[in-house]
């Protein structure tokens, strides 16, 4: 282990902050489903997936500008969200958490491997020429990519907050998510709202499929690396906590660009994992202290 | 009980048929047929294993692979390294398997790690010790671990034929199933399953929660590291993913949940079912490896929705009813 110099520190603190975004917006998917359905969602990388191919082929047959097809990748989300909660999680609402989770283990089984399937285990990557560039300000390097995905992440992060804030359905949403019985009383429809809300976080972590699809590889298992650092990231944020996934995702990504200064290669993830363990054990309810259950 | 006696009789009968059956089964089939049965006999192991801690205990573990591998690395490096002899490396390595078991089964009861929260910690810990299997043997070991060849010798756990393998793992099997059911007998099997039902109304009965949630962990642990052994010995060459993989966890939770968690026999069950539609899947949609499970996905699916106590389980339940109804 050696002490990286000043400017390899401040490129990771950056490239830390701009993926920190995205993990924020995949996050914050993650975090919703769980606050107002109490579900943890193992295949929301099985979404992000399905987001980073529908990106790609509407580029490779269509030749589709890969953030254009945002227009196209959250409403696909949106709708393969509800299908899922309709046909299948809403089957189970009251069934053990075990047994919840592992159905979503089941749904991300066989979503993964039907697009093993279909689009075999090849490593594609989108080959979009102005993308590849990169700024230099002082001795930082920002990636392009990286800062539109950045970028766009924190404008749905916040237009979903407006939403969630602002509109009558998000009031919904937020009341179902902290009073069940509250919000059962008031005459909200929580059938509709658990839909509703499950077809969001599939479109948020579609969006940041996109989003990712133009600097990274898409092959039908890549949602299993982001899926595990969601977990960590909601976690370490306070489950159902919308704010915390946001400052959770910095973190993060922080932890895990600057940890990759320090220590080789794939044990940076290993500092991420150890993280989660940690704050699952000695402090269940997130780092912002929200009581938990 | 007028019929124990009758009834005794007629389990011995039964017990005896089958055992004998499957000890004269390898004559008559070929190579393929005997690794499938191994398979199945391997994965119903693993899955009893699992079993006695996420079926009878109701803690659910996402990340049995940590065991697994670290039952397979334990034999494997002290074989090759140190020339322990792999039946006693197996043995090393069930305590190796134990040791991590109570390590990270003491910290999360201790801290009351329940439900998904303790699934999501196990996964967390087996792709900790996958990473580092990563990182490690990149630099010693790039092309995985291979345990030079010894001919065919029972000493050193070594075969060219794959009926020895089959008696091991039938061996293996049997040995499981008559402790789950020893288990499920005696006072340790109600307070697994009083734990399962209900933590907090079972501490108040006076049940000492988090030293029989150890004890589970300890077997479960143990029992799963073996295992590691028997695969490294079958295949003799491991690598990270085949040993600390999501998949391997994965696998050897899927036999006890569709076969019914928490029965003595729905692992076995369990691990037949898929084990059989993962060939047969193989064989027609063949193209990617891993398409199976795709297959396990829509089985999973359908078994947690229409059968949530998994076949035996539901099945069970349906007799309870019927005989209730009567």
């Amino acid at each position: 282990m050696s002490l990286p110099g000043l400017p390899l520190l401040l490129q990771s603190i950056v490239s830390g902050i701009l993926m920190g975004g995205v993990y924020s917006l995949i996050a914050i998917g993650l975090t919703l489903i769980f606050g107002v359905m109490r579900i943890i969602n193992f295949a929301h990388g099985s979404f992000m997936m399905l987001g980073m191919f529908t990106t790609y082929w509407l580029f490779a047959l269509l030749g589709m500008d890969p953030y254009l097809s945002l227009l196209l990748s959250i409403p696909c989300l949106f709708v393969v969200g509800i299908i899922v909660e309709r046909f299948l999680i809403a089957q189970i609402l009251d069934a053990p958490e075990h047994n919840q989770l592992l159905l979503t283990l089941g749904i991300s089984l066989f979503i993964e491997n039907f697009a093993l399937f279909l689009w075999s285990p090849n490593f594609r990557t989108l080959d979009v020429q102005y993308v590849k560039k990169a700024a230099m300000v002082g001795t930082v390097m920002i990636s392009l990519p990286k800062l539109i995905a950045f970028l766009f992440a924190i404008i749905l992060t916040a237009l979903l907050y407006y939403v969630l804030k602002s509109t009558d359905l998000g009031k919904a949403i937020r009341a179902t998510s902290e009073e069940k019985e509250g919000a059962l009383t008031v005459g909200i429809n929580m059938r509709r709202i658990y839909y509703i809300a499950f077809g969001i976080g599939a479109a948020c972590v579609g969006a940041a499929g996109t989003l990712i699809a133009p600097f990274f590889y898409v092959n039908p298992h890549v949602g299993g690396i982001f899926v595990i650092t969601a977990f960590v990231v909601v976690v370490l944020g306070g489950m159902g906590n919308f704010i915390g996934a946001l400052a959770g995702g910095l973190i993060v990504g922080l932890a895990e660009s600057v940890g990759a200064a320090f220590v080789p290669g794939q044990l940076k993830q290993f500092i991420i994992y150890f993280i989660f363990i940690l704050v699952l054990l000695f402090k269940p309810q997130g780092l912002f202290g929200r009581r938990g259950e | 009980m007028v019929s124990s006696n009758s009834q005794r009789i007629r389990n011995i009968l039964v017990i005896g048929s089958v055992g004998a059956f499957l000890l004269i089964l390898p004559q008559f089939l070929g190579r393929y047929f005997i690794h499938l049965i191994i398979m199945i006999f391997f994965f119903g192991y693993l899955g009893m294993a699992w079993n006695i801690l996420g079926g009878y205990a109701g803690q659910f573990s996402f990340g049995h692979a940590a065991f697994f591998g670290i039952g397979a690395f334990t034999s494997t490096l002290l074989q090759i390294h140190v020339g322990v002899n792999p039946w006693i490396g197996m043995f090393l390595a069930g305590i190796a398997g134990l040791l991590l078991g109570l390590f990270i089964g003491s910290l999360s009861f201790r801290y009351g790690l329940r439900g998904p929260y303790f699934a999501l910690a196990m996964l967390a810990l087996a792709e900790m010790l996958r990473l580092l299997a990563v990182e490690w043997m990149a630099v010693k070991y790039p092309l995985g671990i291979t345990i030079p060849l010894k001919g065919d010798s029972f000493w050193s756990f070594q075969f060219t034929s794959k009926v020895p393998y089959y008696y091991i793992s039938l061996l293996m099997m049997a040995m499981v199933l008559y402790l789950t059911r020893e288990i499920e007998g005696r006072r340790m099997g109600s307070y697994f399953k009083a734990i399962r039902e209900n933590e907090n109304a079972a501490e108040v009965l006076g049940i000492d929660v988090f030293k029989y949630k150890l004890l589970a962990m300890a077997i479960s642990s143990f029992l799963t590291a073996v295992g590691g052994t028997f695969y490294a010995q079958y295949y003799l060459t491991i690598e990270e993913e085949s040993a600390f993989g999501v998949g391997v966890s994965i696998e050897v939770l899927l036999g006890p949940i569709i076969g019914g968690a928490g029965t003595v026999l729905g692992p076995v069950l369990g691990a037949g079912i898929l084990e059989i539609l993962s060939e047969v899947t193989r064989n027609i949609l063949g193209a990617y490896s891993g398409v199976h499970l795709m297959v396990y996905g829509a089985i999973l699916i359908f078994v947690i929705i229409f059968l949530p106590s998994g076949i035996l389980g539901g099945l069970q339940m349906a007799f309870r009813k019927l005989s209730k109804g009567r």
